[in-house]
């Protein structure tokens, strides 16, 4: 198969067969997954870091059994505080990792751009696991996934993404790719909490959510973190719940058939109503499952590229 | 080149093209230099030498003043590791660049006159270029208290800046700007409201937008410039805005220029030939403050400079090292380096068409030599000879293991450049000399 990437950034760069080639080889792990005996060996006697330098269950959890699921020797290092805290910079925890050989290193930083400066400085792939407000490409992945296997195919679907867009990774991917393979996205939020010439990336904007979900496929909920309610972006939770809040009432104006999604993990009550997350359009749960696949299909795909190292920036 | 280490008997530059904005002269002639100032110029001067003079052949290459770089930023005190004023001096040289009025944001602060002399000092001692110390305005640089204004100007301070901090409390500013009038010392502020920077790295827009990082909108600069113009003309006293990068602080300047304030800006060298999009994926080089903006916004500052809004084109020489800069760019410092580069860099401007090699020299010598009321940016006879032997065509690709300078933040590594000083003088001394053979 034709995927010709040492690493994983972000969804820019990816064309859109390869991101079918990508989700096509997940359907394949899908299935491992479901088995009894879930181990494959092709990622025999290769080792693999995740490196946290934000905590997070989830994700972490979902690349290190996908790792070891492919059969590799996964470590988890998780960085509490930033590395500059500390006085190490970065790239120093790189040169350090680098000398361990590891064969892929999945990365986590709250700055935007940490896994593409890391990327430049080892010898391995690089799997981008959420920068700042910049990308979570398997995060995009996943969700793309779960939605093909709900709609037969993007192309054409209607997405909406609501919530806190401007702080959002997970929104800048699903745009580049649902773009990219032809779904139309709407954005629905308070101008707050909306990116400059956000327009640009080829999404509608909506501060009206009634109108943002009229006729929509797929209803895309964002979290919104406490540090950002109660007067910075927004003035209080009950007025953000109020307008931007998933409920029964405001999930009539998308289509009977739309699913609900949110990438976890929520704030019910905040942005989702919780007999909307908890009922049978929520296709939260399938997400995560989603997310163990997608993440196998790429970790097998760059271990397949890295045969031929890369050569290391010297500088 | 046959050139004393220290020539102390008359000499003449010949075979030159005279270029000086303090006079208007362009035209093939000779300078005479005797103790260290211009005896003479102008076309006829090589024909009047007697033939025991000195003769160095400038080739037909262009005679202008040196440069005055009115924002240099060195690591001393505080961080030598980055940049001394000996390092600094010797990058300044390289690039022509013979004032350089350095910024007050060092470890301590120069907010104190036994400061002030230190740098003096030192620079004396080190430095191959002339320097001028500016003097903080408000003690730490903190936007608070007012400094011995009157004491460090009195002790050689060229003028008073806040370094890369602005004074957000009015009041505080005005205060300020009303004392500083008394005497007549020019205040140099970097309008940028960092509450409306807030945690934005680079210029807000589709490409911030783009790579996740939060925008700084261009009202974070006019709102202030805006401000700065309201208090100096309630003041009186002479303001210039350090850098400027929108074109609506242009049209507020100019506004204040017809009203007759006292009024002037500058200009960095960056945001006259980059914008956002050299940032790519996340280089770091390029994160500086003001950011770098849209290509239109450039284009509007190259306007600037040609029609006389923008009077002073900086380098806004900020070197930082490793434990800076290579981190992920939100988290890394603001700035690079520029002494160097700064002429060669204005040169594509002067390629393109853009601006006149005159417009180019005037706002990187002979305003900002007014603006800071030095002897210098002039080849006037009697004037200090600080002058520059420049090829204004001679091809070269910059790397950064070329610099002088201490630190290697260069935004133009590997660039293509058309341009470059051959000789620089300080009183009459060689201290650059470039062979391109």
């Amino acid at each position: 198969m034709a995927f010709a990437h040492h690493h994983l950034l972000g969804i820019a760069g990816l064309t859109p067969p390869e991101i079918t080639a990508l989700l096509d080889l997940a359907e394949d792990a899908v299935d491992i997954s479901r088995q009894v005996e879930k181990k494959k060996v092709i990622l025999k006697g290769r080792t693999q870091i995740n490196l946290f330098f934000e905590a997070s269950t989830r994700t972490q959890s979902s690349f290190e059994l996908a790792g070891k699921r492919l059969g590799a020797d996964v470590m988890n290092m998780s960085v509490k505080n930033s590395s500059v805290s500390k006085g190490e910079t970065l790239l120093d925890t790189a040169t350090t990792l680098n000398a361990m050989h590891p064969d892929i290193l999945v990365v986590r930083h709250n700055a935007a751009g940490a896994p593409q400066l890391l990327a430049r400085k080892v010898g391995c792939s690089v799997i981008n696991a959420g920068d700042g407000a910049h990308e979570h490409p398997t995060q995009a992945l996943l969700d793309a996934l779960t939605i093909r296997r709900h709609k037969g195919t993007l192309e054409g679907l209607v997405v909406a993404i609501c919530g806190d867009i401007l702080h959002s990774r997970v929104a800048r991917s699903n745009i580049l790719l649902l773009t990219a393979m032809g779904a139309e996205v709407r954005l629905v939020a308070p101008s707050t909490l909306l990116p400059d010439s956000v327009e640009a990336m080829g999404v509608k904007c909506f501060r009206d959510m009634r109108k943002g979900l009229d006729g929509a496929d797929v209803v895309m909920m964002l979290r919104l973190q406490l540090e950002r309610m109660n007067g910075a972006f927004v003035p209080s939770i009950r007025e953000y719940f109020h307008f931007y809040g998933l409920d029964e009432e405001k999930l009539k104006y998308a289509r009977e058939d739309a699913i609900v999604m949110h990438p976890g993990p929520m704030n019910r009550g905040v942005e989702i109503d919780s007999s909307v997350a908890d009922s049978g359009r929520s296709v939260i749960h399938e997400q995560v499952e989603m997310g163990v696949a997608v993440r196998m299909a790429i970790i097998e795909l760059l271990a397949k590229n890295s045969l031929e190292a890369q050569p290391v920036e010297q500088d | 080149m046959k050139m004393p280490e220290r020539q102390k008997a008359p000499f003449a530059l010949t075979n030159v093209k005279l270029l000086d904005p303090s006079t208007g002269l362009d035209e093939p002639g000779a300078i005479l230099i005797e103790d260290g100032k211009v005896k003479a110029i102008g076309a006829t001067v090589a024909s009047q030498l007697s033939s025991d003079i000195l003769r160095v052949d400038g080739a037909g290459k262009i005679a202008a003043p040196g440069l005055v770089d009115m924002h240099v930023t060195t690591g001393e005190p505080g961080a030598e590791h980055r940049e001394t004023l000996k390092s600094a001096s010797q990058a300044a040289a390289a690039g022509g660049v013979t004032t350089m009025a350095c910024m007050p944001d060092t470890d301590p602060v120069i907010d104190d006159i036994a400061l002030v002399d230190f740098i003096k000092r030192r620079a004396r001692d080190t430095a191959k270029v002339h320097v001028h110390p500016y003097a903080a305005m408000t003690r730490g640089l903190k936007g608070k208290e007012m400094t011995e204004i009157g004491l460090m100007i009195e002790a050689g301070a060229v003028a008073l800046s806040n370094g890369r901090k602005a004074i957000t409390n009015a009041q505080i500013m005005r205060r300020v700007m009303s004392y500083a009038r008394d005497f007549d010392a020019l205040i140099v502020h970097h309008p940028e409201d960092p509450d409306l920077v807030g945690n934005g790295v680079m210029n807000l827009g589709e490409t911030s937008t783009r790579l996740g990082l939060a925008g700084i909108p261009a009202e974070a600069e006019t709102i202030m410039v805006a401000r700065d113009v309201r208090l100096a003309q309630l003041t009186g006293c002479r303001y210039h805005a350090s850098q400027i990068s929108c074109a609506e602080s242009l049209d507020i300047i100019r506004r204040a220029k017809d009203k007759g304030l006292a009024v002037t800006c500058g200009v960095s060298i960056n945001h006259l030939t980059l914008n956002e999009n050299d940032i790519g994926l996340y280089r770091t080089f390029y994160k500086m403050s003001p950011p770098l903006r849209s290509e239109a916004e450039r284009q509007a500052m190259i306007e600037g400079v040609a029609d006389g809004t923008i009077d002073v084109i900086v380098s806004a020489h900020d070197p930082q090292d490793v434990d800076t800069k290579r981190h992920p760019f939100a988290e890394c410092a603001d700035g690079a380096v520029g002494l160097e580069t700064m002429l060669p860099a204005a040169m594509r401007m002067i390629h393109s068409g853009q601006l006149t090699m005159m417009q180019a020299i005037k706002a990187l010598s002979t305003t900002p030599a007014q603006l800071l009321g030095l002897d210098a940016g002039s080849l006037k006879p009697g004037m200090p000879a600080d002058i520059i032997i420049f090829d204004p065509d001679l091809p070269w690709v910059m790397d950064r293991d070329m610099l002088q300078s201490r630190s290697k933040n260069t935004a133009f590594h590997k660039a293509q450049l058309s341009g470059k000083v051959l000789q620089t003088y300080v009183e009459g001394q060689l201290v650059h000399h470039y062979d391109p053979r």
